[in-house]
Order: structure tokens, then sequence, then C-alpha cells
């Protein structure tokens, strides 16, 4: 007895007491092994979470940046105003020449040789497009400042601001490069003479599309965004509430309510693009809602939602105990007053979680969104759902298509600003949950 | 009166219908509110719901078959000669451009109005000045059909608010009415809302219906051009969009490429999500310290709330270029001649991606179904002897397998339905092909395609996207039901 209880082995055959001293290592071996394995997918999901991560940020955090180039302009009435009647017809402000009053105040700061054709081509090439329209917006709005000289900074060309931030490869051959020796060395005068410097990128929160990368920006797309998440939250948790306090406080056990029920779950697991085909094929054909609206895209969002929240706002209903509910009809409340005035307060803080979550997968789907002609050329600010507007992912979408490497940072910048809305709304809903959520 | 306008001013009536309502049933019993059957914010709600309820419901009636009749009426207006000569479309065309021309009339004023009627040749350069540019060319006809389309309008318009407004006033009356001290109130605004839930839990129904009946139907008519076997069966892609010189080319709408190119991708996919999800996820249920799990568990989740443009990004300018180069590399030691043998967008690039994105998927149920297996037979295995790798290998599995296997299913629907990854990454040739270095295309992939951009929707190659989504629809139903099933039927063995 003593023995055996010492030594387990021996009250086996002799054979088997042989291979299990041996498999005893190999087992622990396996084990280890095994474990490893573990520890390696973990650390392997991890590793691709910070290369996305990592990725995008060191692409895009540059975006944030745009080089500017600060001028000493004249607000020439010769230029603006040749023949003095800008009171009479207010198209002349609108089509003035302003490019050249920041080419010239340029000039001047390089010390460009007017005659040279080619050295003043390069210097004009240093500044944006979009110029025109900075300018032309600070005279329209104070037409006063004609004839004065303000400091202004306005934008620089989206390759010089690529070459400032350094991402070009400056040992390629000159005329292989889209910024040759010469540029190079104004924007070294002008960065010594303090006058070019990268400033904080507003424009990217507040431009429409553009096909120049420094005067391309989000603002169409926030605005549309923020329509879309408004019209599912307006839509998708009254909806999505009034059909979970149904299944799960009144419904009869039938089959109607059964096969809602299996509805809902495989509705969950649709392919988000399948959600876009109904939107083209119920809403603009049938309905005939426009093309590339806000409200479109809003209603196919919210019923891509609306199982997410049904899904949350009965679990949150089944959380709260029946003693509540007993409690309530015992005192001789209604069948309605129990659900509205006590269950339905008591599942707030997990319905309203399930919601937030919904609204975050909503904000960042982009397949439905493309099918309903939301992938539209947007300059202008939407000023209701009905007017033609993009939306963040699909923006995303669009500048990822450009070559430029200047849209190549814009679109990592797009992505972070994006991932930002998506974590602020996940962390609120965290928050809630650890806040409010009772346990029972 | 906008229609807008209408809604706020039968939601004050509703408001004060609500205040009325309360007082009145206050005044019935004489203060005394214990005598009502219920108390007297359901009478409020009572009143409420008569004076805005029937109201709102005329307005969106209204609202959706006037202009059908309006529409007809314009129609009538058009010259008999006119009809004679013209198709159905070109009817619609017209009908168009009257409508164009009735927005611009509401611009101009007395003077230009009556310069305008004398004939189209005038009215446009007047349009044009107020910024309504018209399309196509307009004939004289259809500035009165416009005017009469315009006054009706106006009239509807009128029509509509006394009808609705009225109504709404007529509810208020009827409801205040009805107030007594006996009014089973609370029961009749209950009924109200009872109704309300029910139909808020048929939206379901009705977006399933939706979905399939609207496939259906553009299917159907797809194949109306196309025949079925060639579409299932074909094995050529070649939707050629109608041109000029070819206007009869139909195209070849084969699925077998697609359909490979997209069960080649989600088996990559899952090729790299399974092993790596469903070792995570026994780590994190049987190895892993409460502390690391907690922090660990969410950091992998993450992965799953980043949206797939994002991963699609990724793809494109990361792993992409990454692989391509690194091909170019191994072909350059290997052969000496550097030839990047992977594409940067490729099978291999979407099917990588798409498995990262599908790793917490795979984690979070496979960890949820194993941590469900019960206690007992844990511990049982273990007291035997043997080791936690071989519970979990002779045990847990096994008992798990179900359920895991269910997990598996939805996450190859998810990856089966995916979009943006494959629109950036795959590529857009369509092949058969078995090479895993090559580009190849998806069916979300000619969704996409075949629906961006110019629209006309009687041609094979658009209505080909609907015949595609059903069957994409189709075999993520499938699939999911059946990992339902499993699932189900695996949970009544242990609860």
């Amino acid at each position: 007895m003593t023995d055996a209880s010492l030594t387990p082995a021996t009250t086996a055959t002799g054979t088997r007491s042989h291979t299990r001293d041996i498999g005893l290592k190999a087992r622990y071996a396996a084990e280890r092994r095994f474990r490893a394995y573990g520890l390696a997918a973990v650390a392997l999901g991890l590793f691709f979470l910070f290369l996305l991560l990592g990725s995008v940020i060191a692409q895009g955090y540059t975006a944030f940046w745009q080089t500017s180039i600060q001028l000493d302009i004249e607000f020439d009435e010769e230029v603006i105003d040749p023949d003095g009647n800008r009171d009479s017809d207010r198209m002349v402000l609108l089509t003035a020449n302003y490019p050249l009053l920041a080419q010239r105040a340029l000039h001047e700061k390089l010390g460009v040789d007017p005659d040279d054709r080619a050295a003043r081509r390069d210097a004009n090439s240093l500044l944006s497009q979009g110029v025109r329209t900075q300018l032309r917006d600070i005279v329209v709005s104070d037409p006063s400042i004609i004839g004065t000289t303000r400091t202004v900074w306005v934008l620089a060309h989206g390759d010089i601001d690529s070459a400032a931030k350094g991402q070009f490869d400056l040992t390629v051959e000159e005329s292989r490069r889209r910024v040759n020796d010469r540029q190079l060395g104004y924007m070294q005068t002008l960065e010594e003479a303090g006058v070019m410097e990268g400033r904080f990128n507003t424009g990217l929160f507040t431009f429409g599309a553009s096909s120049r990368p420094e005067t391309a920006g989000m603002g169409v797309a926030i605005i549309g965004s923020f329509y879309m998440m408004a019209i599912v939250l307006v839509l998708a948790l009254p909806i999505g509430v009034a059909a979970s306090i149904y299944l799960e406080e009144f419904a009869p056990k039938n089959r109607l309510t059964d096969i809602i029920e299996v509805n809902i779950n495989n509705l969950a697991a649709v392919p988000s693009i399948v959600y876009g085909l109904l939107g083209l094929a119920v809403f603009i054909n049938f309905a005939g809602l426009p093309r590339s609206a806000a409200v479109v895209g809003g209603l196919v969002l919210t019923l891509m939602t609306l199982p997410t929240i049904i899904i949350a706002t009965r679990a949150a209903l089944k959380a709260v105990p029946p003693s509540i509910r007993a409690a309530a009809l015992g005192v001789g409340a209604s069948k309605m007053q129990m659900v509205f005035h006590h269950v339905l307060p008591l599942a707030a803080p997990g319905i309203l979680t399930g919601t937030i979550i919904g609204l975050a997968t909503a904000l960042g789907e982009t397949a439905p969104l493309l099918l309903i002609g939301m992938v539209a050329f947007v300059a202008d600010y939407p000023a209701t759902p009905f007017d033609p507007s993009t939306a963040l992912p699909v923006q995303i979408y669009m500048w990822s298509g450009q070559a430029e490497r200047a849209f190549v940072e814009r679109t990592s910048g797009a992505i972070i600003i994006l991932l930002l809305f998506l974590a602020v709304m996940n962390i609120t809903a965290i928050i809630l949950r650890r806040r409010f959520e009772r346990r029972w | 009166m906008s229609a807008t306008t209408i809604i706020a001013i039968v939601l004050v009536i509703g408001a004060v219908g609500y205040l009325a309502g309360a007082a009145r049933a206050r005044m019935v019993v004489g203060g005394e509110t214990a005598k009502l059957h219920s108390r007297p914010g359901y009478y409020g709600s009572f009143i409420l719901i008569w004076a805005t309820l029937p109201a709102l419901l005329l307005l969106v009636a209204w609202s959706s078959f006037a202009p059908v009749l309006i529409d007809n009426q314009v129609r009538d207006t058009i010259p008999e000669s006119v009809r004679a000569e013209q198709s159905a479309t070109q009817q619609d065309l017209s009908i168009n451009i009257v409508e164009a021309i009735a927005e611009g009339l509401r611009l101009l004023d007395e003077r230009e109005l009556q310069q305008a009627t004398a004939g189209f040749v005038l009215l446009r350069p007047l349009l044009a000045d107020k910024g309504v540019a018209l399309a196509g060319n307009g004939e004289d006809w259809m500035i009165a059909s416009a005017q009469q389309l315009n006054a009706l309008r106006d009239t509807n318009i009128i029509w509509k608010s006394i009808a609705v407004i009225g109504l709404s006033i007529v509810g208020f009356t009827a409801g205040l009415l009805q107030i007594r001290a006996q009014l089973r109130a609370r029961n009749r605004v209950e009924g109200v809302i009872h109704a309300g839930l029910v139909l808020a839990s048929t939206v379901a129904i009705l977006t399933t219906v939706g979905i399939v009946l609207s496939m259906i139907s553009e299917t159907g008519r797809f194949f109306s051009s196309v025949p079925p076997q060639e579409f299932f069966f074909g094995t050529v892609w070649d939707p050629r969009f109608a041109n000029a010189e070819d206007p009869d080319a139909a195209g070849q709408f084969g699925l077998i490429p697609l359909l490979a190119g997209t069960l080649y991708i989600a088996f990559v996919a899952m090729l790299v999500a399974v092993p790596i999800g469903l070792f995570a996820a026994i780590y994190m249920a049987e190895y892993a310290s409460s502390r690391f799990r907690s922090i660990a568990k969410p950091l992998l989740e993450v992965l799953a709330g980043i949206p797939t443009i994002v991963y699609g990004f990724f793809a494109l300018v990361t792993v992409g270029p990454f692989l391509r180069d690194l091909s170019g590399q191994i072909a350059g030691i290997a052969t000496g001649e550097v030839s990047s043998f992977i594409s940067a967008t490729s099978v291999l690039t979407a099917g990588l991606v798409m498995g990262i994105m599908l790793v917490p998927f795979v984690s979070s149920l496979s960890d949820d179904i194993i941590s469900a297996v019960p206690r007992s037979m844990r511990d049982g295995s273990l007291g035997l002897g043997a080791t936690r790798s071989e519970t979990v290998k002779r045990v847990i599995l096994p008992a798990a397998l179900p359920g895991v296997v269910g997990a598996l299913l939805m996450t190859a629907s998810r990856a089966i339905g995916e979009t943006m990854i494959v629109v950036m990454a795959a590529g857009v040739a369509a092949r058969l092909s078995i090479n895993p270095f090559e580009p190849m295309t998806t069916v979300t992939v000619k969704i996409v395609s075949q629906l961006t951009g110019d629209l006309e929707f009687t041609s094979p190659q658009t209505l080909v996207a609907f015949a595609l989504g059903l069957t994409l629809f189709f075999i993520t139903l499938a699939l999911n039901v059946y990992a339902l099933y499993i699932v189900r039927k695996y949970r009544e063995q242990y609860e």
C-alpha cells in the first residue's frame, strides 16, 4: 500500500509505467509548446493591432500641419478693380485676379527677377491654387481692405508641403522630381526668413472636396456623417427600443414572434453591401429620394443598426430582475406602467451603451454608402440632409484612390480623425456601462 | 404651407389638447381626481392622440397619393399631337422639363411672367438669368402645362392644409366630448402604445421582405435579358458596357470566377484568422491570468471595432507594397533577378488583411463557447492527471466543437460579405486562378463597380449587381442559419 501511494506507477503494469515515465517529459513539453502557441497567437493579434495603428499614425500625423507662407500682400486696386465699378457689379470682386497679388508679394520677398520667366513660374508654383479663394474671401468680407497692405498666411502648394515635410526623395534626379532645385532654394530662403512654416491644418476639418490636396478637407464629410448619425439616432433608437419592449415584455410565444426573433438575428449578419442594394432599390428607385443625399444614407444605416440596437436592448431588459416587475405589478401598476416607469429606466444604461456602439459601427460603414451614390465630388456644405454630401469613411475611400503623396498623408490623417471619433464613442459607452450599470 | 408647418400646427393642437384633456377630466369630477378611472394625464394623452394621430396619418396618405394624381393630370395636358409621336420615355423626359419650368416660373415676377408665357424661346433666357438651367429642348405647350402644374400644386397645398388641420381639430373636439369619469382613458392610451410597439417590431420583418422583394424583382429583370444558367454556370465575366459602335454588345455575366475569388480570399482569411483566433481564445480562457486577460482581451477587440475601410487602406498602402517588395527580394536572392512574383493587389494581400480583421471575431466567439463548457468536465479531466493542454484538446474542444464550428461559420459568412478590404486590395480582374499571388475579384467588388458611376436601371450591366447581391444574401443567410442551428443544438446539451 505504502509503495503504491508513493509511486503510483507500480500499481500499473510494467510496460505502462515504462511508457508513462518517458511520456511525462514529452507531455510537459507538449504542454509548454501549446501554451507558447497560445501566447504567440495573442501576441500576434496585438502586434497586428499596433502595426495597423502605427502605420496609420506614422503616415498621417503630418497631415495636421500644413505648410503656409507669410506674405505682405498689397491689395492693389489696379489689380482687383481697375475700372472702379465694384459697387455696381459684385462680380468684379469675385472674379478679380487674386493670385497675381500673392505672386507679386512672393516675388518681392524672394527677390525674383521680373524678366526671368522660368524663375517666376517656379516661384508661382510654390503657392497653392487655393490662394485665389483665400484672398477673395478676405476682400469680399471687407472691401475696404482694397488699397492697403496686410500680412496674410497663404497655403503652400501640396508638393511644396510634401517637400517641406521631407516626404520626397531628393536624391532622385531633378527632372523626375515634383519639386525642382530652384524651388528648394526658394523654400530654404523663405524658411530662413521665418515666413514659411507648418501651421495647424484647420482646412483639413473645414474644406470640401478638391482635386488639390492642400485645399481638400473633410468639412462636407463631417457634416454628412453628422446628419446620418442624427437620422440613425432619431429613427433607430425609438424603433429599436419599441420593438425590443414588445418582443421581451409583451409578445406571446408563437410562430410569428419566433420568426421575428430569427429574422432579427439574421439581419444582424447580412452583409452591409446588401443594405446598400436595398437602399438603392427602395429609397432611390422606388421612393424617388435624391441620390448622394445624407437622408438615404441615414435610412440605410438605420436599417443596418436596428438589429444591433434590438439585440442590445433585449439583453438590457432581460438583465432587469423579475422581482422589479412583480413588485410594480403587485402595487397595482398596469403592465405598460411597469415597463415604462420601472423596467425601462433601469435598463436605460445598457440600451444607451448598445446604441452608442451601434452608432459607432454605422459611422465607420462604407460599402452601402458607395452604392447610394455618396462617392460624389461635393465642394459645398450640404445645407439639409437632402443635399448631396459625402461621409467620413467614403471621403477616406475617395482620397485613397489619389496618387499624390500629400493625399496619402491626408487619407491617413482622415483615418486618425475617424478613429478618434470612434474611440470617443466607444469610451463613452464603456464609461456609461461602468458608471451606471447595476449588478443585481 | 409646407408639410413641416402643418406638422408643427398639428403638434401644437395636440399639446393644447393634452392640457385641455387633463383640465377637463379634473373639471368633470370637480377636482376629486380619485373619482376618475385614470389619472388626469391619461385623459390629456387621450386627447393628444385623437388630435394628432388621425391627422398625421391623413397627411402621410395625402402626401404620398397627391403627387401621383397631379402627375396624371399634367400628363393629360400633353397635346394629342405630341402624345402620338413620343414614346413613353420621351414623355417622361418632357414631364421633367415641365417640372423644371414650373419651378422656374415661380421665380419670375409679374412682368417677366407675361413675357415668358409668350413662348419657350423667350422663357429660356429669363430662367437662365434666375439660375434655372433647362435640360433638353422645350416646346411651347410645356409652359401651359407648367402653369397648370403650379396651379394644381397650389390648390393641393391649400386643401391638404385645410383637411389635415381640420381633422386635427375635429379629433380634438371628438376626444374632448368623450371625456367622462368612467372613460377608460389609460386602457385606450395603452392600447395605442401597444399597437405602436407591435408596429415597431414588424420593421425588422419589413426590412427582410424589402431586401428579398427588391432584389428578386431586379434580378428577375436581369434574368429576362441574361438566362439564369449563363449567370450561374458561366465561367467568363465580361460585362461590356454598351458603346456606340456595338450597342447590342451583351457581355458575359459568369458568376463562377467571382464566386471562386470570393471563396478563395475568404479561405485565405480563415487560414489566418482561425489558428490565431482559436489559440488566442484558448490561451485567454485557460492560461491567462485575470490581469493579462483584462488588458489583452479589450485590446484584441479593438481590432473588431476598426472600420473595414481602414483595413482596406492598410492593405493598399502598407501590406500590398510590403509583400510585393518582399517577394522581389526573395526572387532576387533565389534567382538573382529582382522581379516580384506577388502583385500589390492579390488574393494573399486581401486574405491576410481580412484574416487580421476576423481574429477578434473568432477569438471572442470561441472564448465565450470555451468558457461555457461546464467546470466539472475540466476538473474531471485535470483530476485524472491530464495536463491543461490535454484537457483542452481531448475534453474541452470536443465538447465545444459544435459551438466553435458555428462560430467559424459565422466568421466565414462575414469574410464572404466583406466589401471594402477586397475593393481596395483584391483587384478587379475576374479570372479563375489558383495562384494566391495574383489579383482575383469577388462578388462584392463587382457589385460596387457595377453600381458606381452613371446608372441606367434598364441595362443588364447594372441589374447584374442585384443578382450578385441576391446570391450573396442567400449564401450568407444559409451559413448563418446553419450556424445558429448548430449553436442552439449545442446549448441544449448543457443548460
